[in-house]
């Protein structure tokens, strides 16, 4: 039978692709708020807080995504025992999640250091001069402003993240590249076209999403 | 920290008392996260000496660690020069003025920075073997699906950097009669390479981190050799993710040093060149502002 004819291969295309998009979701999230938590920790004024910061993205921007992934599976799930569902696949799936989010969380927080960079220092100045505390001109003053020069890196994060997302494979979630890796085990006459779906259907999702942040940072930027 | 003393003052008395206790309340739940971790560990008992002791003895470095490193590093360096021809190509290619040249090779880039790196290891392990009739060793999977997504990143890296050299260097040197050929490989290309360099070594780290993937693929290197082969000998995976995980720190940080270094030595020239053409660069400022700041992130 021909390779995308087949009902099962279609539901199995389509399952791994939910299987990314949703990986790609619930870590977006989670590393957003982690990253901005923890670049507020590393610009804070408390010594102990910028060197945990500074420890946490040393760390996770230096180690292969795999061994994060790995660590998580074999560390936080077999040795610890930590099992967040009943279901084998929503276990590994929120261990890839946990996964994912520390290690774009590490990015996060150095886009959102950069573009706290970016605001000029008379801001933070003028905002200190008029009596705000830290945590009030960073939140009024400098975060709004910040966002906005932010939004460029942050497309690029989310890009990488979806194809990041792929890695959870390696732990057993049946996503996009495993379904991939098995057609072209079963089909071997059809190599060519099913890299091409499977590809071709990554870059239908993030060739606009580049484009899209490129659009909204142009139309964010502070016109300096 | 200069660039963090913008957002507060100086700390004076009160506020350095603050601080202070900030610094114990969360240095005491630092310690005691820590700890909890570490104790967490102890309960599953991966402190025991026996899963340790291997790493005091040669065998295990010269049979698995260093051999796995030395794959490590040969398939990020063979990668890396992979990559930076095909990025230089492309770049080239993208920035010709022939469109049957330019359109192509402005598709090419787009499409493999768009798609997986995994996907590209597997077809060409999995799939290309049935094209060729013949087997594709793990090393070239690795390599070419490195390739081809650095080479597509320092493609547009490249572009980036040639554009970013003022527009009078290309019109001084076609005034003096040179060709187009001449002025790229002459006036552009060198000047463009020196702005880039630190996002050429950055690119290193991302490349030397992905060779990682080669796990999957089964090619032996540092990954493969210690969480899989190490501790199939011993059973200790997690005393074995440990130490691989300080070895690619060690090494990433390095290369991340060497990257600042380079933009800092590199940044003081890159201020000098928009300042001889000071009326051009301020007039397209409008548009260019935002792209120029894009690469760096």
């Amino acid at each position: 039978m021909d390779v995308f004819t087949d009902p099962t291969n279609i539901d199995a295309y389509v399952s791994g692709f939910l299987w990314i998009l949703k990986l790609t979701g619930a870590s977006a999230v989670f590393a957003l708020v982690l990253g901005v938590l923890l670049a507020a920790m590393r610009v804070s004024p408390v010594p102990v807080l910028r060197g945990f910061g500074a420890a946490w993205v040393g760390t996770f921007r230096n180690t292969p995504l795999t061994l994060v992934i790995f660590f998580c599976y074999f560390g936080l799930y077999s040795t610890l025992g930590l099992s967040l569902s009943d279901d084998l696949n929503r276990n590994i799936y929120w261990l890839g999640v946990i996964g994912l989010s520390v290690y774009t969380a590490a990015f996060v927080c150095e886009a959102v250091r950069s573009g706290i960079n970016t605001v000029p220092t008379g801001q933070a100045e003028a905002a200190r001069a008029i009596g705000l505390s830290f945590a009030q001109t960073l939140r009024i003053v400098v975060l709004p402003q910040a966002t906005r020069s932010v939004v460029a890196p942050f497309g690029s994060i989310l890009i990488a993240l979806c194809k990041n997302a792929t890695i959870v494979g390696t732990i057993g979630l049946i996503e996009a590249s495993s379904v991939m890796k098995d057609l072209l085990n079963s089909y071997g006459n059809a190599v060519i076209p099913i890299f091409l779906v499977f590809a071709g259907t990554f870059a239908a999702i993030l060739i606009p999403t580049g484009y899209f942040f490129g659009w909204l940072a142009n139309r964010l930027a502070v016109k300096r | 920290m200069s660039s963090s003393s913008v957002l507060y003052d100086h700390p004076g008395p009160r506020a350095r008392i603050r601080n202070a206790v900030l610094s114990v309340v969360f240095g005491v739940g630092l310690v005691g996260l820590l700890w909890w971790i570490y104790s967490k560990f102890d309960e599953a008992g991966q402190w025991e000496g026996r899963l340790w002791k291997p790493f005091t003895e040669t065998a295990t470095w010269t049979q698995f660690i260093l051999p796995g490193l030395g794959a490590t590093l040969q398939a990020a360096a063979v990668g890396m020069l992979l990559s930076l021809a095909f990025g230089l190509l492309f770049a080239v290619g993208r920035l010709s003025e022939r469109r049957w040249i330019s359109v192509p090779a402005g598709a090419i880039v787009e499409f493999f920075r768009a798609v997986p790196l995994l996907l590209m290891i597997f077809f060409v392990f999995y799939g290309v073997p049935f094209l060729i009739k013949g087997p594709v060793t793990a090393f070239w999977a690795v390599v070419i699906g490195l390739t081809l997504y650095n080479g597509s990143v320092l493609a547009e890296a490249f572009r980036a950097g040639v554009r970013s050299v003022p527009g009078g260097q290309s019109e001084a040197a076609y005034a003096i009669g040179m060709r187009k050929s001449q002025v790229m490989q002459l006036i552009l290309l060198p000047q463009a390479a020196r702005a880039m360099l630190p996002i050429i070594v950055s690119q290193l780290v991302v490349l030397l981190k992905d060779t990682a993937l080669g796990y999957i693929v089964a090619y032996p290197e540092l990954l493969q050799r210690s969480v899989n082969d190490l501790s199939a000998n011993y059973g200790n995976i997690i005393a074995a993710a440990m130490v691989v995980a300080v070895i690619y720190i060690v090494i990433n940080s390095l290369l991340t040093a060497l990257a600042g270094w380079l933009e800092r030595r590199t940044g003081s020239q890159r201020i000098r060149v928009p300042k001889q053409t000071r009326s051009r660069t301020v007039d397209s400022t409008p548009e260019g502002g935002a792209t120029v700041s894009e690469p760096q992130g």
